[in-house]
């Protein structure tokens, strides 16, 4: 039996936004798929050392559920997005949701292969430092070597 | 009840890490013995036939009591 391959690209840099590619890379590990996954704009987020830094916010996504209705105004205001992101983690947590961080080292257990765009470090003038260790730097070309023979291949 | 050789407790926690913890779990065994996985995401129903079927190792029992889901899977030869 060969073995399948997924190849994720992650773009996002939120808390929220930061599970899926995590979730799916290291199920798919699991069960025993090939897992690569490409770390470009503000998808970078998700390889810092901390990921202390992400937060969620309920501006421009009418979809998050709310405690409480709020106008759209005083969601903008200083603070409710650090609230939001606590409240977030702490609902993460009596839920049993795994951490970011949980799901990133499984993730790096089970081999998969992270790379982080190298032309978005340097737009962004990010330091190699600033980055977990074990990744990968790389460009488009790199991501298509593994992407091209993947099975699935999933943009998030 | 089946016996097993080792036990992994999921409860409380939420997807994927019961299918995570179990695939660690089953590193530990060898060919033919039997893990026991207790969970109480009601979404394990499913994935632990879908792991099942897809890593090959066989899903030798399945049930639920008391909003607690019992798995025993026999690691795969």
């Amino acid at each position: 039996m060969t073995t399948k391959k997924l190849a994720i690209i992650a773009t996002k840099g939120t808390l929220d936004w930061g599970y899926p590619p995590f979730i799916l890379a290291s199920t798919a590990a699991a069960l025993g798929y090939d897992v690569q996954i490409f770390f470009t704009f503000y998808g970078l987020q998700l390889l810092r050392k901390s990921l202390d830094h992400l937060k969620v916010t309920s501006l421009g996504n009418p979809g998050m559920p709310m405690p409480m209705p709020m106008p759209v105004l005083l969601q903008a205001l200083p603070g409710m997005q650090s609230m939001m992101t606590a409240m977030m983690k702490q609902k993460m947590k009596s839920k049993g949701v795994a951490s970011l961080e949980d799901l990133r080292n499984l993730c790096a257990e089970a081999d998969v292969k992270m790379i982080g765009c190298q032309m978005t470090v340097d737009l962004f003038g990010f330091n190699p430092s600033d980055f977990i260790s074990g990744i990968e730097m790389g460009g488009a070309a790199t991501f298509f070597e593994f992407a091209g023979e993947s099975d699935i291949c999933l943009f998030m | 009840m089946a016996n097993f050789d080792k036990e992994l407790d999921a409860r409380g926690l939420n997807c994927p890490l019961p299918i995570l913890r179990t695939k660690k779990a089953l590193n530990d065994l060898t060919s033919g013995q039997t893990l026991r996985v207790v969970a109480t995401d009601p979404g394990a129903i499913k994935d632990f036939q879908a792991f099942a079927k897809q890593t090959g190792n066989e899903l030798v029992e399945s049930g639920e009591a008391n909003g607690e889901f019992t798995f025993v899977l026999r690691k795969k030869a």
